[in-house]
């Protein structure tokens, strides 16, 4: 990107790099403060947590991912002494708080329906969005422009607005609560999105590519299959991560649309509570397992990431 | 003698024709480009009707009868534009939407003075700004519902670490510093999550922005003996003008539609200090079930949205063309 060159006049001088550089480092350090405190809070235990002031070094203790993961009733004394030795460290960390795991919590089913959901609504938005985006960039389509503003716009509504029809509709069709309703919503808000990056990436594959194969005796699909996807890939790539940061992080819909079976993580994690109260450790605990498939994500593809967000926001 | 059968390309063509069964090849070479277009678009057109334009009108008509949802077995009446007149003339609709208004004007206001202010330290090029820049990214990429149901903690009057730095730094006791349950700093604990999840956004157009200026407009002011000062105001800040309100606009959309981060944060309270117009809808449609109601608020909202967006585009298209 840098047009710079070494004898430029415009470079910028060493001291205000210098100011800029410790300004910028300043703002990221202050900025992952809250995330570096969730996973540190994960591995508190609960009076750690609520300690004041706030404790910065602690003894490090897998209780709250213990607490994540199962459902605990409190017992007398008397009641966990007559038990058989504690067979793992969930169980020795849940009697030394007089009580005893009574079972597995729903975080598991919930973190699975987040995966489901998300991954299925991404593969189908990708999936339409390509054949559209093609059909829209290489075929004149009557009031393409209109249709295209048109699919992008229907982002602008407020998610509760869209949720009140959406809700009748699926209660009428047997999809309330329902993976496969949430897949197809996702998939409808996605593939706006995906319409609009893909065109731009399909935009700039030279069309005497697929034209010289189709002289070759290609047809339209066998030339699109073998010389258009090819090239589309990393437009493709870029496309789907954004439509699965949107499907995972999605809370308005899910929230809304969805109380049990086809729950999803985020209306779930605000809702673990421990006794008297949020059980921060644990809610810290599913928090930073929730995030960090993201976060891999974010650092290993950031450069299609970069392009995308920029891309979409600056074509016309 | 040259066998022509064996010639690369006939042998590319048999093979594309051992790959694909023969009934279909004749479907196939059937397609005209036209048909191929419909065949393409029309599954995204059916699901956009199905998903995004039904439901729409489905919420248009609701939006002239009394329904509601919790009693599907109630006789439907047309109420005509009884439910519009109610809204447009309700003090707390109008309440919220100045709520909503305020949340807009702060949270842009922020996130562009921080968004571009680190966009333009991150142009000065400094050794390592690429890790920095993406170590700041971080935040935009999370969820807002979970994260922000984090801040909640953070927010704690005496064990939240915001109320500790707070304090650490002002000298106000933490257990005074109620961001959540006080009326007057409340709207602001929304405001500071916000900012900090979004100001990536805008420095991410804004450095498309600052990085599309050729550098030889800046050459030419070295040239003229502009002041660095005088660079920044009359080249830098007008060039990267319709970065910046495109990032504005984006912004706007989403915190006009603001939901995930109130509703856990606050729910909309103390009392109805913090209820945007999402939270406001949300009661009518999920918790009173007035779905008619709901329905004529939400076409409202669309409208306002709708109507507001276009106005600023033709504003940024004129800006553009300067």
């Amino acid at each position: 990107m840098s047009l710079t060159t070494a004898h430029s006049v415009v470079v910028p001088s060493t001291t205000s790099k210098r100011i800029a550089a410790v300004l910028i480092v300043a703002y990221a350090l202050i900025s992952i403060v809250p995330l570096l405190w969730i996973f540190a809070t994960s591995f508190k235990t609960p009076p750690d947590s609520i300690a004041y002031p706030p404790k910065i070094l602690f003894q490090p203790s897998t209780e709250g991912y213990c607490n994540l993961f199962t459902t605990r009733t409190r017992q007398t004394a008397e009641y966990i002494a007559s038990l058989p030795p504690a067979t793992s460290f969930c169980d020795e960390v849940t009697r030394k708080r007089n009580m005893v795991i009574a079972g597995p919590s729903n975080f598991l089913p919930r973190f699975v329906n987040s995966l489901i959901i998300a991954f299925g609504s991404t593969f189908c938005a990708v999936f339409l969005g390509t054949l559209a985006a093609y059909g829209f960039s290489r075929f004149k389509v009557p009031l393409a422009d209109d249709l295209l503003f048109f699919i992008l716009s229907t982002r602008m509504m407020p998610p509760i607005a869209v949720a009140i029809p959406i809700y009748l509709m699926y209660r009428e069709l047997g999809l309330s609560d329902s993976a496969l309703g949430m897949i197809l919503l996702y998939t409808a808000v996605n593939v706006s999105l995906a319409v609009w990056l893909l065109k731009g990436f399909i935009d700039e594959i030279p069309r005497e590519y697929e034209e010289a194969a189709m002289i070759d005796g290609y047809t339209r699909l066998q030339a699109f299959w073998k010389v258009v996807l090819p090239q589309a890939t990393t437009g493709i790539a870029a496309t789907a991560i954004f439509c699965l940061i949107f499907a995972w992080n999605e809370y308005a819909f899910a929230a809304l649309l969805t109380s049990g079976t086809a729950q999803t993580a985020p209306p779930f994690i605000p809702t673990i509570i421990g006794e008297g109260g949020q059980d921060w450790p644990a809610v810290a605990a599913g928090t930073t397992i929730f995030l960090v498939p993201i976060l891999v994500f974010t650092i290993l593809l950031r450069k299609q990431l970069l392009r995308g967000i920029t891309f979409g926001a600056v074509r016309k | 003698m040259i066998d022509t059968k064996t010639s690369p390309l006939n042998r590319a063509a048999e093979a594309v024709a051992r790959s694909t069964p023969s009934r279909l090849v004749k479907r196939v070479t059937g397609l005209s480009d036209r048909m191929v277009a419909w065949l393409f678009i029309g599954p995204t057109m059916v699901l956009l009707l199905a998903i995004n334009i039904f439901p729409l009108f489905w919420a248009i008509g609701l939006s002239f009868t009394n329904y509601r949802a919790n009693r599907p077995n109630e006789p439907v009446e047309s109420v005509g534009l009884r439910n519009y007149e109610r809204i447009l003339t309700d003090p707390d609709i109008w309440i919220a939407m100045q709520t909503t208004a305020n949340f807009v004007f702060w949270t842009i206001l922020l996130q562009t003075v921080i968004g571009f202010g680190l966009a333009y330290l991150i142009d000065r090029k400094f050794r390592g700004h690429a890790f920095w820049t993406t170590i700041i990214l971080v935040p935009m990429m999370l969820s807002p519902a979970v994260v922000g149901n984090f801040w909640r903690f953070l927010y704690e009057p005496q064990i939240g670490l915001f109320a500790y730095a707070v304090s650490f730094v002002s000298g106000i006791p933490p257990t005074e510093i109620e961001m959540l349950s006080n009326v007057s700093l409340a709207p602001w604990s929304i405001i500071i999550v916000d900012t900090w999840m979004w100001s990536p956004y805008v420095m991410l157009i804004c450095l498309a922005g600052l990085r599309s200026i050729p550098d030889y407009i800046y050459e030419a002011a070295e040239v003229d003996r502009a002041s660095p000062i005088r660079q920044f105001l009359s080249i830098t800040l007008p060039m990267a003008l319709p970065f910046i309100m495109l990032a504005i606009l984006f912004r706007g959309i989403e915190n006009f539609k603001m939901f995930d981060m109130v509703n856990l944060l606050t729910g909309g309270g103390p009392g109805s200090t913090t209820e945007v117009a999402s939270i406001t809808l949300k009661r009518e449609a999920f918790e009173k079930w007035r779905t008619g109601y709901s329905s004529a608020f939400a076409i409202i909202l669309f409208v306002a949205v709708f109507g507001l967006a276009n106005i600023y585009v033709k504003a940024l298209n004129r800006v553009k063309q300067r």
